[in-house]
């Protein structure tokens, strides 16, 4: 664990004390509804919080203890905040350079770095615009940009997209996972989006009161039946797909996923690891193989536990193949099919997503 | 078409109007930093204090400064402390006045320009590896640099203008004290109307220039602004 933290900070009507660790590389998503802190806690890290107590280190250095707080300009991070707030009065490109200037030392030559990250973030046309001039989603990637070019040590993005309308996010996430398979960095990326999370995350911290509750990898966490993740109505799994073979002739794409062979509407392309997304409800049981059944994914699964739900749900945690799925059906079902823990069937699944 | 003692007024009107504008700008900058950032519950104190000379008549601040800029007031001590003469009837006091005088007219529009940057651009500067001096000359002064004009202009513009408290801790001498506000009003007693015209037709055009520069800038300023 390269990031380890344990952070104390105090208001008149708020109090946050949140102890973690990071590991030190990938995208760790800290997660929680509105007002929980996650804001605070990411300020907190950067050191833009003057009254925040406690221990903190980042890849073996201390940025915080109980006789010493380095200022935020000593923290060798990035920040991209909620607002892009770039310099209006620099270009696109003098925004970048604002931060390669100053950018800690490193082993890489800084001008094939910048050219990379201009490359990686799709910023050529708009190098010589003011901000003004630059839509909201462009914004945001000048941000990330000049975040990256400082040369951080740690990567923080405070919910970068929540300021963009569903186009613009479609824009900029490819922009995050091309980061995030590119960049060596590690990444601590603030949303109140599950599908922003699915497709981004490998680690979750789940935020609440100013506390962390959890944390771990993403597979686990989605899938524990303590954690309010599984408990709302749009509980999901995330599963890890490898190779993807198009069958033009019906216009399908067949997955090798952990959990068995997945078809899916549509012609896609994938290399190397990717993620499938599923939904508790989109997932229904059955005791014997339907063998007249219109659904093509049929998959062999065992009962892990069961959990009841309000309003005469019920949600189901499977074993199917190396992971875990989830299903969401109805507690009247459930008393028909007779399930227990350990029951073996099998889980239908009506849609899937490549995120 | 001026005589040689209006030239002289003119010069020496131009000449104070330029250092204390030079003055302000040194001091006033940090001061209008400060308030615009601190969080001290008793800064609106210091704003009140700051904001007088907009409301009080010159000549009750001229009395003030002329007590303080004799010899028994504490500036005039101190000048003389160190060796210097009189504050008072001279252009170094005059200097100290119109500081005093016009620091509202400097301090007010870089306070609101400090005002209007986003908490979150410093921020940005900070976790880019901006210090606090860094911040404040890359990212500060020139997104406040309409406001720094805007001070620069109207300081020198309310310093040009400037009678009561000149006639107050200046009196009347040419060539030391005699600004032209103060050559008008000589002229006028005189009755040389013809000369009072020339500097007042002067001083009106000047001043009129600078505040439409002033007017103009603000507008062009907020057309492009997002």
């Amino acid at each position: 664990m390269s990031i380890s933290a344990s952070l104390t900070l105090k208001r008149e009507d708020f109090e946050l004390s949140c102890t973690f660790d990071l590991p030190d590389k990938g995208i760790s998503a800290l997660f929680g509804p509105s007002g929980c802190g996650k804001t605070t806690l990411l300020r907190c890290i950067a050191g833009l919080e003057r009254n925040c107590t406690g221990i903190l280190s980042v890849q073996g250095h201390v940025w915080q203890d109980h006789n010493r707080f380095v200022p935020a300009h000593q923290r060798q991070l990035g920040f991209v905040f909620q607002q892009p707030g770039l310099f209006a009065h620099l270009s696109a490109l003098g925004n970048i350079r604002y931060a390669q200037k100053r950018a800690w030392p490193g082993d890489n030559d800084k001008t094939i770095e910048i050219d990379g990250l201009i490359n990686l973030l799709g910023l050529e046309p708009l190098l010589e615009r003011k901000p003004h001039a630059l839509s909201g989603g462009e914004q945001q990637r000048v941000a990330i940009a000049r975040a990256l070019a400082i040369n951080p040590a740690l990567l923080i993005m405070d919910e970068p997209l929540s300021a963009l309308d569903y186009q613009r996010k479609q824009e900029i996430l490819p922009y995050l996972q091309r980061l995030h398979r590119e960049l060596a960095i590690p990444i601590l990326y603030v949303s109140h989006s599950r599908d922003e999370i699915a497709q981004l995350a490998d680690t979750l911290l789940l935020m609440e009161n100013g506390r962390i509750n959890a944390q771990g990898p993403l597979y686990e966490l989605l899938t524990r039946m303590d954690l309010p993740l599984a408990r709302r109505s749009d509980a999901t799994v995330v599963i890890r797909a490898r190779s993807a073979a198009q069958e033009p002739e019906y216009c399908l794409t067949r997955l090798d996923t952990e959990i068995g062979e997945l078809l899916l509407p549509g012609l896609h392309s994938a290399n190397g690891e990717f993620r499938v997304q599923i939904h508790a409800r989109d997932v229904s049981l059955c005791l014997e193989r339907p063998e007249h059944s219109s659904i093509l994914n049929i998959l062999s699964a065992q009962v892990d536990t069961l959990q009841q739900e309000p309003q005469g749900q019920m949600l189901v945690r499977l074993k199917a193949g190396k992971a875990i799925l989830l299903a969401r059906i109805s507690q009247k079902s459930a008393a028909r099919l007779n399930l227990k823990p350990g029951l073996h069937l099998y889980a239908q699944i009506k849609t899937a997503a490549l995120v | 078409m001026f005589a040689d003692g209006d030239l002289m007024a003119l010069w020496l009107t131009l000449k104070l109007a330029f250092i204390s504008t030079l003055i302000l700008l040194v001091l006033g900058t940090p001061l209008a930093w400060w308030l615009a950032r601190s969080r001290w519950r008793f800064k609106f104190l210091l704003e009140a204090m700051i904001a007088l000379p907009l409301v009080l008549p010159p000549t009750v601040l001229g009395f003030y400064l002329l007590l303080a800029l004799g010899p028994d007031g504490p500036l005039g001590a101190l000048s003389a402390m160190l060796g210097g003469g009189s504050l008072a009837f001279s252009f170094t006091g005059l200097v100290i006045g119109s500081v005093f005088y016009s620091l509202p007219f400097v301090v007010q529009p870089l306070q609101n320009a400090f005002v209007a940057i986003q908490p979150a651009t410093l921020d940005a500067a900070a976790t880019l590896r901006a210090g606090p001096l860094d911040r404040f000359f890359t990212i500060a002064l020139p997104l406040a640099r309409h406001g720094l004009l805007s001070a620069a202009v109207l300081g020198f513009a309310h310093t040009l203008g400037e009678f009561g408290v000149v006639l107050m801790i200046g009196g009347n001498i040419p060539g030391q004290t005699q600004v032209v506000s103060i050559a008008i009003y000589e002229h006028v007693e005189a009755l040389e109307y013809g000369a009072a015209h020339g500097l007042s037709a002067l001083l009106l055009g000047l001043s009129f220039m600078l505040l439409l520069g002033i007017y103009a800038l603000n507008r062009r300023f907020k057309l492009v602004s997002p």
